[in-house]
């Protein structure tokens, strides 16, 4: 049998051509595994700037992603990157991200900070933000454990306007110090 | 019976070779751990594709023994080279990875070790420690140069005195030490060649890191471009715009300038064997090929430069189990970058997995990213998505995907650290 399709195969050329187009479509680990060469793999960060994605809420990352490839969120590689991919891809790269073992990430972050920031944390974030930043409910994002730079960046991007605060998040957010701010986000980096 | 044909149909679709496929679906009906144990993959080169390619293949299948075969005992990146050449970098040490703890966490075996031939059909590697057999062969070689079309360069001698520095390591240092040592007032000669070459912007991003040393430290000395191509073949607008901003005179860019032979002894490269440049640092950049294992093994095609490969599987189109990727390989429309190597290591690994599982391979997605800095703070970025276009069995951007960034940015730059952090760290652990 073996050689009779050996044969067969070897004088029809372009079967290997004409059947390459039942390969199947991309998987969610192949859709994926592009994003670590930045993302680190299966999304566990290891380069400050770059958020950790492994164990990121899927609705999370397709709001994202969706705001990226709209424009809606401000970006620079990411809003071309994401016009690469359909919402269905997106959303299968979400799916991916979710389940991958949270990174768990070792900062050296000053303890007064965190200290101060596990306190507002739990009198002011702690609905949406469930379980010191852990869980992340609906598209309110994993913060726990992310790089603190990374954490100062998107800050810094909703206080100057560039990324829209979502209206809970912003009467909360509006009469903090940017010391409280800063404590908030040590405290976030340093959940493990 | 039905199903066995049709996932051999499926095999030989994949672009396997034939032999291979009725092997793989020999061990899917056999599957067990004795069988499975035997199954061998070796990678040849541990760069940005090889280290890539050896340690996803374990991650998606343990039970396939891999070989990673390097002739060094670490390996220096390219790109952020630069970034030394221009006095950002104390040292190479943030630019360098061992292996050892790729080696640990995913049970890949190490060989430090010269590759000096390929037996495609006796599926094995000829080394200086000996011969390795292989099921399936991964070549990630990187790129060799085509000095040949130079009149006057020696391949031993020249390069130490006008350094490619286009591998990273004691070339960069040579030349970041030829840097250190021009007098001021004299001129550095840059010589790019004909594309495609490895990393497209780099040349550019080489240029302003060169003037903004000399700038700072070599007052009156300015960067001489003598460029192959007909105009800067990446990210040129935003090149232009950083020159301008920031070395303003200090890049003397001349397109369409051909170096076609050297005088080592008066500094001098001849542009089509007629017009005379000195210099007092000449980084000459040599036409590009594919790694020199590529062309003692029978897997460079008719343009004698680069390795033709089925694009979803990055399979050689010349031996069948032979999968060539990175700068070496003919990837469509991906760039010659590391980020290319990387996505193309992944999506190889895939490609090894199904085949040799008797699985269904899955359409490829690559990605590149690339950041090349302006100025200290500055940088800019390109970015792509790639897929296969089966009409025509070429790799494609998806349109939308590929651009540069608006402007020159700081931000970019710091997201450019955390990409040489992760990237690096992919490669490494």
């Amino acid at each position: 049998m073996t050689m009779k399709w050996r044969g067969w195969a070897l004088t029809t050329g372009v079967l290997a051509i004409s059947a390459m187009a039942q390969a199947a479509p991309p998987t969610a680990a192949m859709l994926s595994n592009g994003c670590a060469g930045c993302h680190g793999t299966n999304g566990g960060s290891a380069g400050p700037s770059m958020p950790s994605l492994a164990g990121q809420s899927k609705e999370a990352i397709v709001d994202a992603m969706t705001k990226f490839k709209s424009g809606a969120r401000p970006a620079s590689v990411m809003g071309r990157l994401a016009k690469g991919y359909s919402d269905a891809e997106i959303a299968a790269m979400g799916e991916f991200f979710s389940k991958q073992k949270f990174h768990a990430t070792n900062q050296s972050l000053d303890p007064a900070k965190v200290a101060r920031g596990a306190s507002l944390q739990e009198a002011n974030c702690s609905r949406c933000h469930i379980d010191d930043g852990k869980e992340g409910k609906d598209d309110t994002p994993v913060m726990a454990s992310q790089w603190l730079t990374y954490l100062q960046m998107q800050m810094a991007d909703y206080l100057t306007g560039h990324r829209k605060m979502p209206e809970k998040m912003k009467e909360k957010v509006d009469p903090m110090s940017k010391e409280d701010l800063d404590a908030l986000l040590h405290f976030y980096a340093s959940v493990k | 019976m039905t199903l066995e044909r049709r996932n051999f149909l499926k095999l030989l679709g994949a672009g396997a070779g034939v032999a291979t496929a009725g092997l793989a679906g020999c061990a899917t009906q056999q599957r067990g751990p004795a069988s499975a144990s035997t199954r061998k993959v070796v990678v040849i080169g541990g760069g940005y594709g090889g280290t890539i390619a050896a340690k996803y293949i374990r991650m998606m299948d343990p039970s396939i023994e891999v070989t990673l075969i390097e002739r060094n005992d670490h390996f220096v990146s390219c790109p952020f080279s630069n970034l030394y050449l221009g006095g950002l970098m104390k040292d190479l040490s943030p630019l360098t990875i061992k292996y050892d703890k790729l080696a640990a966490n995913h049970g890949i075996k190490v060989v430090q070790a010269e590759v000096t031939g390929i037996d495609a059909a006796g599926h094995s590697v000829t080394t200086s420690k000996g011969v390795f057999k292989y099921d399936r062969l991964v070549v990630s070689p990187g790129i060799e140069f085509r000095t040949d079309e130079i009149k006057g360069y020696d391949m031993a001698s020249t390069p130490e005195i006008m350094p490619h520095a286009w591998k990273a390591g004691p070339q960069t240092i040579l030349l970041r030490k030829q840097l250190e040592a021009l007098k001021p007032g004299d001129n550095v000669v840059i010589s790019i060649p004909l594309a495609p070459f490895r990393c497209p912007p780099g040349p550019y991003e080489r240029a302003s890191m060169i003037a903004m040393y000399l700038k700072q430290h070599k007052p009156g000395s300015k960067v001489i471009i003598l460029d192959a191509n007909p105009d800067i073949v990446s990210k040129k607008g935003l090149f232009m715009k950083g020159w301008q901003k920031h070395y303003d005179g200090l890049i003397d860019y001349r397109p369409a300038k051909k170096v076609t032979e050297v005088d080592t002894r008066n500094m001098a490269v001849l542009i089509e064997g007629v017009e005379e440049v000195r210099g007092a640092v000449i980084n000459l950049i040599p036409p590009q090929k594919a790694g020199h294992i590529a062309h003692v093994a029978g897997l460079v095609g008719d343009d004698k430069k680069w390795c033709p490969v089925n694009p979803m599987t990055f399979e050689s189109t010349l031996h069948k189990d032979i999968h060539v990727i990175g700068d070496s390989s003919i990837a469509g429309a991906m760039p010659k970058s590391g980020y290319s190597a990387n996505s193309e290591g992944k999506v190889c690994a895939s490609s090894i997995v199904a085949l040799m599982n008797g699985k269904e391979i899955t359409e490829m997605s690559g990605i590149n990213t690339c950041y090349s800095y302006l100025s200290a703070k500055e940088a800019v970025s390109v970015t792509g998505v790639y897929r296969v276009n089966k009409e025509k069995n070429v790799i494609e951007a998806v349109p939308g995907s590929v651009g540069v960034s608006p402007d020159l940015s700081e931000v970019e730059a710091i997201y450019a650290e955390s990409w040489l952090k992760n990237i690096l760290t992919e490669m490494s652990t």
